[in-house]
């Protein structure tokens, strides 16, 4: 069985690392803050007790106030999954730091949140629309879209 | 002595030179022509059914009793449709490119023995003319792809020329040998030389030749001009109407025209006994359109540096070293029983075959970009 | 003297016989030698996730049908599974069974499309395809019997399966099952040894298994690079681990090996067949759900194994009768994040032969 491992318990060993990176955890997820969220992706990936080599869904939900970044991590080796999570709450222009470099999965997941959402994706190598065609004016999975 | 040069003699007594010249030679073309058709549509019916056979269902079945006017149907129903030309493509190529495809496929049939002297012309050189007038068709092609002006066209056409170049050579190679153990280039000749089949006198010679000949027809495997799965339809991707039936019809006339050929040169032709010449003909032609079929029906396609290879490095050297072989035999054992020929033959075939398939590899790999 | 050359650019289009739906790729051609390649998705885009926000999740189910329209029923399951995980609905055991039973049969018919295509694309001239058809109609009449659909079934539903099988069913497909193996004999016979298609597939289009986990393709393209995750042993789902069979894993990522991996998990889907035909238990069906759901406050990724990959939900639900956010994660759209890596330097009729052997779907990618 895979094991969710325990938002709370992986929030105390980031915040060894960086502190200040967790804004909230709860059993299910953690959430950190979008600054922080490269340094906190690299160390979930290279730390051998952790081991997340595997970024199976990398979508966006849009909470009114603010959007929520999810991403869902898999260890293919030790058999354990977390659920990663950041928020930005600027509706305008909102940018989370691009995962392309450390796990190539989130190529394409990237380039659809920003198209559906609207999330700028900083550091993303080809950050073009891909689901509707370019041109195409809005992001339509917004709650205020229709 | 053919039989239109008999009926030329005999007009001579009763009516002018000029019509007595002119009339035979009409009713002999005629003859030839209608003969082609109608076997071309036979074969298209013939391999349609066929082919259904091979993949566990029923070929096309609802016009006619078994669907024999199913080919009738299809070239109809082509030629209505409307000749569309794309309109940035060089219009007198575009034109031209099916005729100079179709045209040398009729033209193979003038010398193609279909009885014991029913035969439009007895070339002295038969055979040559055979092999000059089939490589008309490669410029055809690639005038088609080239005139489509559409990059899909212009990959197969530029497949075209590096295929039905290389495999020229191992076919010419093979039918040499087959002049040698013959005596002659002329068609007739090389009939009535087989006594016994050359299929089992130079098993290997036939190998080569059938592997090249089906290789020029562009069938499968070896169909990567048309490779409806990658380039959509090759050089006629821009062709309809009329020009698409030309292309249409050239390749069955291609596969009926080399048919014909394994027939007369492989096969020893007409002979045979108890029936007709011209049935045994037909019976042979058709046994080698199944063949074909069935390679079409079983094997994928290979790439096209698989088959530049298998051109180069495993037809051509086995051709030279089989006519080396046949022409020593020729050389110093004119006279020997022919039985021990077929047996030394097939033994020799059977290792150099051996040999290839362990030594060679159809390659082609990745390339560092 | 060198001959100036230059790269040209083929648009191998939305409409074109190999591409398996409307998909289009932009290749940068070298004579005949791919050096870049830029997928161009979107065709089919519907806003199916846009769609279900607005609607209940019981009506969400004939959407999920519409997605891998050539394993629906996989959809129906994935979704349902994820609703019930986050409800907390316990389903009855027949259900499972059954649940199980049709998710395999559709592993079994979407591999034998998915063989037949690939073969196709190589250009066998549709012998295989109409071999492997033959079997796949069996099944296609086996799904008719159940829920009358042959191709979007709409057959799962909350809490179980929307209703019980016939009983001409039974008997039919323990006789499918009984000739199934016989007839991937025949398939492996015709092809496995074939010498064209060997020097076609093998050594083409590898992908190594560390770019495979890195860009988190899944499915047999994942096995077929020598990692060995397959979700049903991994995080057993439904009953799975009440059921025996192995996981085939290649050697070395080639589309050969993903041809294998496919072959050989057809086998072991006769396998699991023949255990829950046995195992099958009495019972109802459906549990007592209400016809408008309020699941609780919460999120919920539920994965499955469908023939491509792994296929996931995630739901966010804010208790009203329609989720808050409806995602699906395609597995399609990300075995295609290696295709590049797979492709460049290859000649153009291994692109198609590639593009073949990842097996997709358009109606997943473009949702």
């Amino acid at each position: 069985m895979t094991t969710a491992l325990n938002g709370e318990q992986v929030a105390r060993r980031i915040n060894k690392v960086s502190p200040g990176a967790v804004v909230a955890s709860d059993k299910a997820a953690v959430v950190v803050t979008s600054e922080s969220l490269f340094k906190v992706a690299e160390f979930l990936k290279n730390t051998p007790a952790l081991d997340f080599d595997y970024l199976t869904d990398l979508t966006a939900v849009d909470y009114t106030d603010y959007f929520e970044v999810v991403y869902h991590l898999i260890s293919l080796k030790h058999n354990h999954s977390l659920v990663l999570k950041t928020r930005c709450h600027d509706r305008d222009k909102p940018v989370v730091p691009s995962m392309t470099g450390i796990w190539r999965s989130a190529d394409f997941q990237e380039r659809e949140t920003y198209d559906l959402m609207g999330i700028v994706f900083d550091g993303h190598p080809n950050l073009k629309r891909l689901l509707l065609w370019e041109g195409f004016d809005g992001h339509p999975l917004r709650r205020d879209y229709l | 002595m053919t039989l239109l040069e008999q009926f030329r003699l005999w007009l001579g007594g009763i009516w002018p030179d000029w019509a007595a010249y002119l009339v035979p030679g009409i009713v002999g073309i005629v003859v030839v022509l209608a003969f082609v058709v109608v076997l071309v549509i036979v074969f298209i019916w013939f391999e349609r059914r066929l082919l259904g056979r091979f993949q566990i269902r029923l070929g096309p079945n609802r016009l006619g009793p078994e669907g024999i006017f199913q080919p009738i149907a299809t070239a109809l129903k082509i030629l209505l449709k409307e000749d569309i030309v794309p309109a940035k493509s060089d219009k007198v190529i575009h034109w031209l490119a099916p005729v100079i495809v179709f045209v040398p496929v009729l033209m193979i049939f003038a010398v193609v023995p279909i009885g014991q002297r029913a035969i439009l012309t007895d070339l002295n050189v038969g055979i040559v003319y055979v092999v000059a007038v089939s490589a008309v068709s490669a410029v055809g092609i690639y005038m088609a792809g080239w005139a489509s002006n559409n990059k899909y066209a212009l990959i197969a056409a530029l497949r075209t020329v590096a295929q039905m170049v290389s495999y020229e050579l191992p076919v010419v190679l093979a039918i040499l040998g087959v002049v040698l153990m013959a005596g002659s280039l002329s068609m007739t000749q090389i009939v009535a030389a087989q006594s016994i089949p050359f299929l089992v006198l130079q098993p290997l010679g036939f190998v080569i030749f059938f592997l090249g000949t089906v290789a020029e027809m562009n069938r499968s495997p070896f169909d990567l001009l048309e490779a409806d799965s990658e380039i959509v339809a090759g050089y006629h991707i821009e062709y309809s109407g009329m020009k698409f039936a030309m292309f249409y019809l050239g390749e069955y006339g291609h596969a009926l025209a080399y048919s014909c050929i394994i027939t007369t040169l492989f096969l020893a032709g007409w002979q045979g006994p108890f029936l007709p010449p011209i049935i045994w003909f037909l019976i042979k032609v058709f046994a080698v359109f199944s063949v074909i079929v069935w390679m079409r029906a079983t094997l994928p396609r290979l790439r096209v540096d698989q088959l530049m290879s298998f051109a180069w490095k495993g037809l051509l050297p086995m051709a030279i070293i089989n006519l080396f072989v046949i022409a020593v035999e020729m050389l110093w054992l004119p006279e020997i029983n022919l039985w021990i020929l077929v047996v030394t033959n097939i033994v020799f075939a059977g290792v150099l075959v051996l040999l290839w398939s362990r030594l060679f590899s159809l390659g082609g790999g990745r390339v560092e970009v | 003297m060198v001959i100036k050359t230059e790269p040209f650019i083929l648009n191998i289009g939305p409409q074109h016989p190999s591409t398996h739906g409307v998909f289009r790729m932009r290749v940068t051609l070298d004579g005949e030698v791919v050096v870049d390649i830029e997928p161009v998705i979107g065709y089919l885009h519907r806003g199916i996730e846009k769609m279900g926000e607005n609607r209940t999740y019981t009506q969400i189910i004939p959407l999920t049908d519409r997605l891998d329209y050539l394993a629906s029923m996989t959809n129906n399951f994935a979704y349902v599974l994820a609703v019930e995980k986050l409800a907390g609905i316990k389903v009855p055991e027949r259900a499972e069974y059954l649940r199980i039973i049709m998710a395999e049969a559709m592993r079994i018919s979407s591999h034998l499309m998915a063989v037949g295509f690939f073969i196709n694309d190589l250009g066998a001239m549709m012998t295989p395809v109409l071999y492997m058809w033959r079997e796949r109609e069996k099944l296609l009449d086996l799904f008719e019997m159940v829920c009358g659909q042959r191709l979007t079934y709409n057959y799962m539903r909350i809490g179980g399966v929307s209703q019980d099988i016939p009983e001409e069913f039974l008997p039919a497909l323990k006789k499918f099952v009984a000739e199934m193996p016989g007839f991937i004999d025949e398939y492996d016979q015709l092809l496995l040894q074939n010498e064209v298609l060997l020097a076609r597939t093998k050594g083409v289009g590898i992908l190594p298994g560390d770019t495979a986990i890195n860009t988190a393709a899944s499915g047999p393209v994942l096995r077929a690079s020598g990692v060995k995750w397959d979700l049903r042993k991994a995080d057993p789902y439904s009953i799975y681990d009440r059921f025996d069979f192995d996981v085939p894993v290649g050697t070395v990522g080639d589309n050969y090996d993903r041809y294998w991996v496919r072959m050989q998990e057809m086998r072991q889907s006769v396998r699991i067949l023949e255990q829950a035909i046995a195992q099958l238990p009495g019972g109802e069906v459906w549990a007592k759900v209400p016809q408008l759901l309020h699941p609780p406050v919460g999120e919920v990724y539920g994965h499955i194994e469908s023939p491509r990959g792994e296929l996931g939900f995630f739901l966010v639900s804010d208790n009203s009768i329609a989720p808050y956010r409806f995602h699906i994660r395609p597995p399609t759209l990300i075995n295609l994040t290696a295709l590049k890596d797979m492709v460049v330097g290859w000649k153009v009729a291994d692109l198609i032969s590639t593009f073949g052997s990842i097996d997709v779907v358009l109606g997943e990618i473009d949702r």
